[in-house]
């Protein structure tokens, strides 16, 4: 059973930050979603390997070419906080 | 040194490769370019892009695995590693976790004492983030994306180092390497080769491992040492006084050269691997690989025994000149025009590499070109020149660039080994110099010393001297035949 | 020239062609109808200026006597696929502002071809519903009864293509995002085989189940629609090379002989008495034109619903993480720290079901739940896969079933019940986690003259035989001379 303070533990590592209401729907939903899920449990699946790609297709690879840059106005041009030609955030601290 | 604890350190590099572009898109790698002039929609991590493996990558995987004797994994993919960070813009790495590239192979070390093996647990290919610049002044921190997606290896080494002295030689073998192979640059400062190191200290007989930390980015040789070092007095301290270490990430501060805890990247450090959708599994035939092998340069622990077997240097030398990719490969070009090992060595050891200090540089070839040493050399040993002249020819080159032999040509720095020519001149100097002749005579066999100089003097250095040597002894032995016969 | 915008793709191309109309009148044509309709809330951003540019280019080749499929022709985008210089939202407070300096594949394809870009479709937040009330811009309206929803998430698409706005438009499917608003809005609708078009451009929600699909009120416009966005394309690693067959050519042979499964678990509980009529009727008229239909059995389709949610939120979360407020996309203000900017930037940007699924998948991904969760899906995803495979190989040549569960709902009726809202994607689910070519087509009314759709699965790469039964059923039936009264 999923509780308010798991939802908040798993918003946090998602970055998100719920309001209380939001907080309350969310848990709420997927309890709801988990125990709909528990379905899965009831099949047997031993030696069934985990479909991770559709097709079966292997080694797809460019070739090391470089191409040509967008210009640091593009590049920078839906920043909405930059510094000269950076972009800007509150301070890292390590 | 402790006794009473053993130190058991883990070293994990992460080597930039030196590809043209990106892990997963065509944006350059370029070194060094003004902020945000080498990116693309997908360095960006803009909507909708998607990444496609570069091949060469993948080669250079294979390359470092076959040089650590790694097993290759035929079947290897990417997986996505998730965590929040500016210089991140994914919000995930694309890595590599339950199946890398490499598994189980190892490096053989040497230091003063000794040669030892250390084991590889395993190499993934992933991608690096881009650069921060923090302003504390303004609370801000600014960031640069042309690093993001440039891509690495990253070698994780077995907890088989045994002190810092050993991890910095275990890093330096892997620099050499890696240069060897010429996929990267291996430049500490640069951030090209960069380090995390664990630590941990045991009772001397003990089989358990003791709680270990965690030292992240090290970026130099030195700092690697000093971290190490700073890492183990603190450990024993805390050991000796009866607490415990606890495990954690440190950051080491080359300012003060002490370590300090990191402030937690994630919480929880829970990076939700999984294989990346966007980038189909790499299957890895025997084919490619052998393809691999094939392209691969001579590795230096080969090309260092090669000096010695096949050249007859010391290991000494033979350590000097394997130090670098550009040393070994010079000598071999320098000995093809000159057939003279040991000469070639020792020209390469003093002349070259004093010059090069100066220079700061590590590319003899800047220094004066193969074949012109090798040709200095020969004219050396067919005593058209004499050592000394050649050390003034070997300036002239250096500055000029140009061939000795023209240099000796048109400076007319030709050694007179012309017999008539030298007689004239010997006659001469025993001539003005009577005195010291009939000191000669009165049994003084050390006058002949200050003979030869004298000629030599009046030939301006060019008089071969060992023609001088053995002409000036017949014209003494001359004279005191003389003398006895009146 | 009257309403040209009403005419089929194919009817669109003769008249250009015969320079009956110009594209710049055809262009104008839909713009004047666009706005008239705004009020279906079909659109986020209406691209006039670029489309009548355009419009102008074509007709200067057209004069010159080129022509292509394409050429002049006005087609509308879903938002979740970037368009250079032309805002694209993803309908998403996240993206409001994000003008992309670069153009989709799919969308580069449709400019050489010459096709007119008039305008980007409102869609469920992230392409992430079934409904279009997830959006940011408000939900769309069905044309045939606009207090009810057009499906989702492609569903700007969809009603503008229903309601004659444009002849045809791109959505994307991730679990059944072009199938179920077709069927809602009483359109054709496909979505080829994973692989078959590039993503390349296609804003992420679930990476392994994304594609492109295409509407159109005919299936010859499907079929010319999907011949120019498909194809290998070196910037998406997942598009495979696959031989592209000619659509068109082969849409007018017989379907005779042709064996149509029949899968039992999509005709029991939980499907509407009147869609499961309507459909079987089809099945039937398909067998009255030379086809023969046989039961099969596709046991682990069940099992859809909780595979797609714990796979498409597990990839959604990592994809979604790219937003952070720092390069691109809503940033919130003052934020006292990096944290601060990380987590209210998140939250105040993306919508309640955005969140929903992000908290899912980090969840079913976090360690100590991969396995439970995230593992245990992708091995059933292989059992359901598997059940396709089997029955493509013995039983039959394609597969016929209800493409949604129930005609279109009322707008509000489940928004607040999520659960019951994926389930409605109960029968598009399967094929998008199989990766196979799915198509809507409509079969029928209900009782409140609400459209109906027939879903035709087919094997991986055999898009054709779907165009082929798609264009037999149509030309046998005269569903399609139906039109919804937009008043």
């Amino acid at each position: 059973m999923f509780k308010a303070e798991d939802t908040l533990k798993i918003a946090s590592l998602a970055r998100l930050a719920p309001s209380q209401d939001e907080l309350l729907v969310l848990t709420k939903d997927s309890n709801a979603i988990l125990e709909y899920v528990r379905q899965l449990e009831t099949l047997d699946l031993t030696g069934v390997q985990p479909m991770s790609h559709v097709h079966g297709v292997t080694n797809v690879l460019r070739e090391d070419e470089p191409e040509p840059s967008l210009t640091v106005d593009e590049a920078l041009s839906n920043a909405i906080d930059t510094h000269d030609n950076f972009f800007k955030v509150p301070i890292i601290i390590e | 040194m402790p006794q009473d604890y053993e130190i058991v350190i883990g070293l994990e590099a992460h080597v930039h490769l030196s590809t043209k572009s990106k892990a997963f898109c065509a944006s350059s790698t370029q070194f060094g370019a003004a902020p945000n002039t080498c990116t693309d929609p997908v360095t960006l991590a803009l909507p909708g892009t998607l990444p496609v493996a570069n091949r060469v990558m993948v080669e250079y995987g294979i390359m470092l695995g076959l040089a650590t004797k790694c097993e290759i994994r035929r079947s290897n993919r990417f997986a996505r590693k998730h965590y929040f960070y500016p210089d991140l813009p994914k919000g995930y790495q694309i890595s590599q976790f339950d199946e890398p590239i490499c598994e189980r192979g190892s490096m053989t070390i040497r230091t003063a004492e000794s040669s030892r093996v250390i084991g590889i647990k395993r190499i993934h290919m992933e991608e690096d983030a881009g650069k921060n610049i923090h302003d504390p002044h303004c609370g801000a921190s600014y960031l640069d994306l042309n690093r993001a997606g440039v891509p690495l290896l990253e070698v994780v080494s077995e907890p088989d180092l045994r002190s810092p002295a050993e991890a910095v030689a275990y890093l330096r073998t892997l620099r050499q390497l890696v240069r060897f192979l010429g996929i990267s640059d291996g430049n500490m400062e640069e951030g090209s080769l960069r380090c995390d190191a664990n630590i941990s200290l045991r009772p001397r007989g003990e089989m358990s491992f003791g709680t270990r930390t965690e030292i992240k980015n090290i970026n130099s040789f030195r700092f690697v040492e000093k971290a190490l070092e700073y890492e183990t007095v603190r450990q024993i301290k805390l050991l000796k006084s009866g607490r415990s270490v606890v495990q954690e990430t440190l950051l080491f501060d080359s300012q003060t050269g002490t370590t300090h805890p990191m402030r937690d990247k994630e919480e929880s450090s829970d990076y939700r691997y999984f294989p990346d959708p966007d980038l189909p599994p790499l299957r890895i035939p025997e084919s490619w690989i052998e393809e691999v092998r094939s392209k691969m340069p001579k590795l230096p622990e080969q090309r260092y025994h090669d000096l010695m077997t096949v050249y007859g240097l010391n290991a000494y030398d033979a350590g000097v000149l394997t130090a670098e990719r550009e040393y070994v490969d010079y000598f071999e070009e320098v000995f093809n025009h000159c057939s003279n090992a040991k000469s070639a060595c020792n020209w390469i050891t003093t002349e070259v590499f004093a010059k090069l200090r100066k220079q700061g540089s590590n590319q003899p070839q800047d220094v004066v070109k193969a074949a012109h040493l090798g040709s200095l050399i020969r004219l050396i040993d067919q005593e058209v020149i004499s050592g000394k002249m050649a050390k003034n020819v070997f300036e002239e080159m250096t500055s000029s660039g140009r061939d000795p032999k023209e240099i000796v040509e048109k400076q007319g720095l030709k050694q007179i080994t012309s017999e008539g020519d030298l007689k004239t001149m010997i006659v001469n100097v025993l001539e003005r110099h009577s005195q010291q002749v009939g000191e000669y005579l009165a049994g003084n066999q050390r006058v002949v010393g200050f003979l030869v100089g004298q000629v030599m003097k009046a030939s301006s250095g060019s008089a071969n001297p060992k023609m001088v040597n053995q002409l000036l002894q017949k014209e003494l032995d001359l004279i005191k035949q003389k003398n006895k016969d009146s | 020239m009257t309403e040209p915008a009403l005419l089929t793709l194919t009817q669109l191309r003769a008249g250009l062609d015969r320079k009956d109309f110009s594209s710049v009148e055809l262009t104008s044509s839909c713009l004047k109808l666009i706005e008239k309709h705004a009020d279906l809330n079909a659109f986020i951003e209406i691209c006039e200026e670029q489309a009548l540019a355009q419009a102008k280019h074509a007709d200067s080749l057209l004069a010159k006597g080129e022509t292509s499929p394409l050429l002049g022709i006005p087609l509308a985008i879903k938002d979740a696929i970037v368009t250079a210089g032309i805002r694209t939202t993803c309908a998403s407070k996240m993206l409001q502002n994000f003008i992309p300096p670069y153009d989709a594949t799919v969308i580069q394809k449709l400019k050489q071809e010459g096709a007119v870009i008039v305008a980007k479709n409102n869609l469920d937040e992230f392409a992430m519903g079934s409904s279009s009330e997830n959006s940011a811009f408000g939900p769309v309206k069905n044309p045939w009864d606009k207090k009810r929803v057009p499906g989702g998430s492609s569903s700007g698409s969809a009603a503008a293509v229903a309601a004659g706005l444009v002849p045809g438009a791109l959505g994307t499917d991730t679990g059944g995002s072009v199938r179920q608003p077709a069927s809602f809005c009483g359109i054709v609708g496909i979505k080829p085989t994973y692989g078959r078009v590039s993503r390349y451009g296609v804003v992420a929600y679930a990476s392994s189940l994304d594609q492109v699909g295409v509407f159109g009120r005919r299936t010859a416009d499907c079929a010319t629609l999907l011949q120019t966005i498909a194809g290998h394309d070196f910037k998406d690693s997942t598009s495979i090379q696959q031989p592209l067959p000619d659509f068109s050519a082969n849409l007018e042979t017989d379907i005779k002989g042709l064996k149509i499964g029949v899968p039992k678990e999509y005709f029991e509980e939980g499907l509407d008495p009147q869609v499961c009529d309507a459909v079987k009727a089809a099945i039937d008229k398909l067998v009255s034109l030379g086809a023969q239909a046989c039961e099969v059995s596709l046991p682990h389709s069940q099992y859809a619903v909780a595979v797609y949610y714990i796979i498409a939120s597990a990839e959604a979360s990592s994809n979604l993480s790219r937003y952070d407020g720092v390069r691109y996309g809503y940033r919130a203000s003052n934020p006292s720290d990096l944290q601060d900017l990380y987590c209210r930037s998140r939250s105040e940007a993306f919508g309640i079901e955005v969140q929903r699924r992000i908290l899912m998948g980090t969840f079913v991904l976090s360690s100590g739940y991969f396995e439970a969760y995230y593992l245990r899906a992708q091995k059933v995803r292989t059992l359901i896969a598997e059940d396709f495979k089997r029955v493509f190989e013995n039983d039959c040549d394609l597969i016929a079933c209800p493409t949604a569960p129930t005609t279109a709902y009322l707008l509000g009726e489940k928004v607040q019940n999520p659960l019951q809202m994926y389930l409605g994607d109960v029968y598009t689910l399967p094929a998008s986690l199989a990766g196979l070519p799915g198509l809507s087509l409509p079969c029928g009314f209900d009782s409140q003259r609400l459209p109906i759709g027939l879903q035709l699965i087919g094997r991986p790469w055999d898009e054709a035989t779907l165009f082929k039964v798609a264009q037999a059923y149509e030309n046998a039936t005269a569903w399609k001379t139906h039109a919804p009264n937009l008043g």
